[in-house]
């Protein structure tokens, strides 16, 4: 089977190509200039580079977030876009569990953090048990404590990983009792690789949706709606 | 549907601030069929446009109005020869799901890319609407984001000539709709409440902007409205908001139209074209056509449906810049200050 998969979630862009055990390309990028502009350029030249048909694939996967809105909205609107014209479904790969899926076999648990702003953090727990994957913790926005409260509590080791690590290393080395370690460049960011595998074991479990139904999932309301809520909520008390 | 070899399909797709819309326009003028979803229902919950929340409405209806479109129109993205899109100017995010959607269909369907100017695409409703009108023309644009007064001298060729120095028009009206307690969309409502008022009972100013003719400025206006309620509630007056309505929209009726005639005059046109969704106004439609009238000027303008956000225009647009051979790569990005002629 053969799935192009697309990740434009945060700072890194990556596309690759996967057909049945293969990783057949794969291009990533983390460099600021606008997904909009590099995204369907690198798809256009992993197609060339391979001689591939699109119309042979059998799914398109994108990671469906969360991530940063605007990076979330221009992956999805490509795979809707490619999707529509080649009549195929989409695999919405959960972003943090596509990173865990970066670190595929190891026996640690597997802590993905993306910097969420707003003092949280996008991330889950994960852990492989030779080739299967569990989703320990459901992906979620958290405040760094809160995570590490959690991984404390496992008293397993840990790998951390993601653009979240960065900003709370401190944090990490102070709080964290367990045995830990931070992932190396080449496994810490998204990749469309990854991403593609988790999409195929998705895909054979029959977890794919239409291009017409495909959205992003931001796991937050737009700072409207929630001021919005706040609003009515208030108001309510006030009654 | 019959196809002719030398026709031209465009499908055009819009999405630069509320409306979700694509549509399929043959050579330039002729619409096969125009989709729109408006999200102005949950913008009214807020007031006004929310650009996170129009940009996450935008990815849950392009691919169904898209769709839509191809069947209305009664073709599939085979007889397609070009997918116009708007990229500019706009909200950036809500561009963007235009833009990337687009680009995937022109690489997925090798179809060209054209990425059109929303303004411009705005002008060439008119050509919808009006199968005999060419350029050149002068061409008042007001919308809730634009207030321009250009000479369209050929199919893409812009010069502009006048320009608000603050609100844009559609600005202004929803500003005084929210000061009189009309809420959001301002446009439509001042304008019918305008009916069953006066338009002379007050007399709100007409602002001339200092060293340039034909630039507008409508802050100053908006201003007077809110002293003249500050005053009668002070007074303790009662407030007459239809007489509101109706003077205030005679002010900026009057400034409007003075203008695009008088420029009309001084560069010798005698055809006059409105667009954008101010263009849809009753006040303003009667007011420039009695002025352009007088002075012996043709007024064109497109009915409502076409002066409203839409992508009919856009695909319209998009033909005119196909048809010269000017397209876009896979690297077309969204601007959202792009100025009008900038390619």
């Amino acid at each position: 089977m053969k799935i192009l998969a697309v990740d434009s979630s945060g700072l890194v862009a990556s596309v690759a190509i996967v057909e049945d055990d293969v990783l057949k390309a794969e291009y990533t990028t983390n460099f600021k200039k606008t997904h909009s502009q590099t995204l369907m350029p690198m798809i256009d030249e992993i197609v060339r580079m391979t001689e591939t048909d699109l119309a042979t694939m059998d799914a398109i996967a994108v990671a469906k977030g969360p991530g940063s809105y605007t990076g979330l909205r221009i992956g999805s609107a490509t795979v809707k876009g490619l999707a529509l014209v080649l009549d195929k479904p989409i695999i919405a790969v959960p972003t943090v569990e596509g990173l865990a899926y970066n670190l595929y076999g190891t026996n640690r648990i597997i802590c993905p953090l993306m910097d969420a702003r707003r003092n949280q953090v996008y991330t889950g727990l994960y852990k492989f048990e030779g080739d299967a994957f569990h989703v320990l913790k459901e992906q979620a926005p958290l405040g760094i404590e809160e995570i590490i409260e959690e991984i404390n509590t496992l008293s397993e080791p840990v790998i951390f990983l993601g653009d979240g690590v960065l900003p709370y290393k401190d944090k990490i080395e102070e709080m964290v009792k367990v045995p830990f370690l931070f992932a190396p460049a080449h496994l810490a960011a998204q990749r469309a690789g990854a991403l593609a595998l988790r999409a195929k074991e998705m895909f054979l479990a029959g977890q794919i949706e239409t291009a017409d139904e495909h959205k992003p999932d931001y796991l937050r309301l737009s700072q409207a709606e929630r001021e919005r809520n706040e609003r009515e909520q208030s108001g309510k008390e006030r009654v | 549907m019959q196809l002719e070899e030398k026709d031209i399909l465009i499908l055009g797709i819009e999405s630069s601030c509320d409306e979700t819309a694509a549509a399929v326009v043959k050579n330039g003028r002729d619409v096969l069929s125009n989709v729109i979803y408006s999200q102005i229902d949950t913008h009214t919950l807020y007031g006004g446009v929310v650009p996170e929340i129009a940009s996450r409405k935008h990815i849950e209806k392009i691919n169904p109005v898209i769709k839509k479109a191809l069947e209305e129109a009664n073709v599939t993205l085979e007889d397609i020869d070009a997918i116009a899109v708007t990229y500019g100017p706009g909200l950036v995010g809500a561009l963007l799901v235009g833009v990337a959607e687009a680009k995937a269909i022109s690489y997925a369907a090798h179809k060209p890319l054209v990425g059109v100017h929303h303004i411009e695409g705005h002008v060439s409703a008119n050509f919808i609407e009006n199968k005999e009108l060419e350029p050149p023309f002068m061409c008042l644009i007001v919308s809730g984001g634009h207030t321009h007064l250009v000479i369209v001298k050929d199919y893409g060729e812009y010069e502009i000539i006048g320009r608000t120095r603050d609100d844009a028009a559609g600005e202004a009206f929803d500003k005084v709709a929210r000061a009189i307690g009309l809420g959001y969309p301002g446009g439509p409502k001042v304008d019918k409440l305008a009916r069953e008022g006066n338009p002379h009972a007050i007399e709100f100013p007409r602002a001339k902007v200092a060293g340039s003719v034909y630039d507008f400025s409508f802050s100053g206006v908006k201003s007077a409205v809110l002293n003249h309620l500050n005053s009668c509630e002070m007074k303790g007056l009662p407030v007459n908001k239809a007489d509101i309505a109706a003077s205030f929209q005679e002010a900026v009726v009057d400034v409007l139209s003075a203008h695009t005639v008088a420029a009309a005059k001084e560069y010798g046109f005698t055809k006059v074209a409105m667009a954008g969704g101010v263009a849809s106004n009753h006040a303003l439609r009667e007011g420039m056509l009695q002025r352009c009238k007088e002075n012996g000027i043709e007024l064109y303008y497109p009915r409502p449906e076409l002066c409203t956000d839409n992508a009919a225009m856009i695909a319209s647009a998009g033909y005119y810049e196909f048809i010269k051979g000017n397209t876009h790569g896979l690297d077309l990005n969204a601007v959202p200050n792009l100025k009008l002629g900038e390619r």
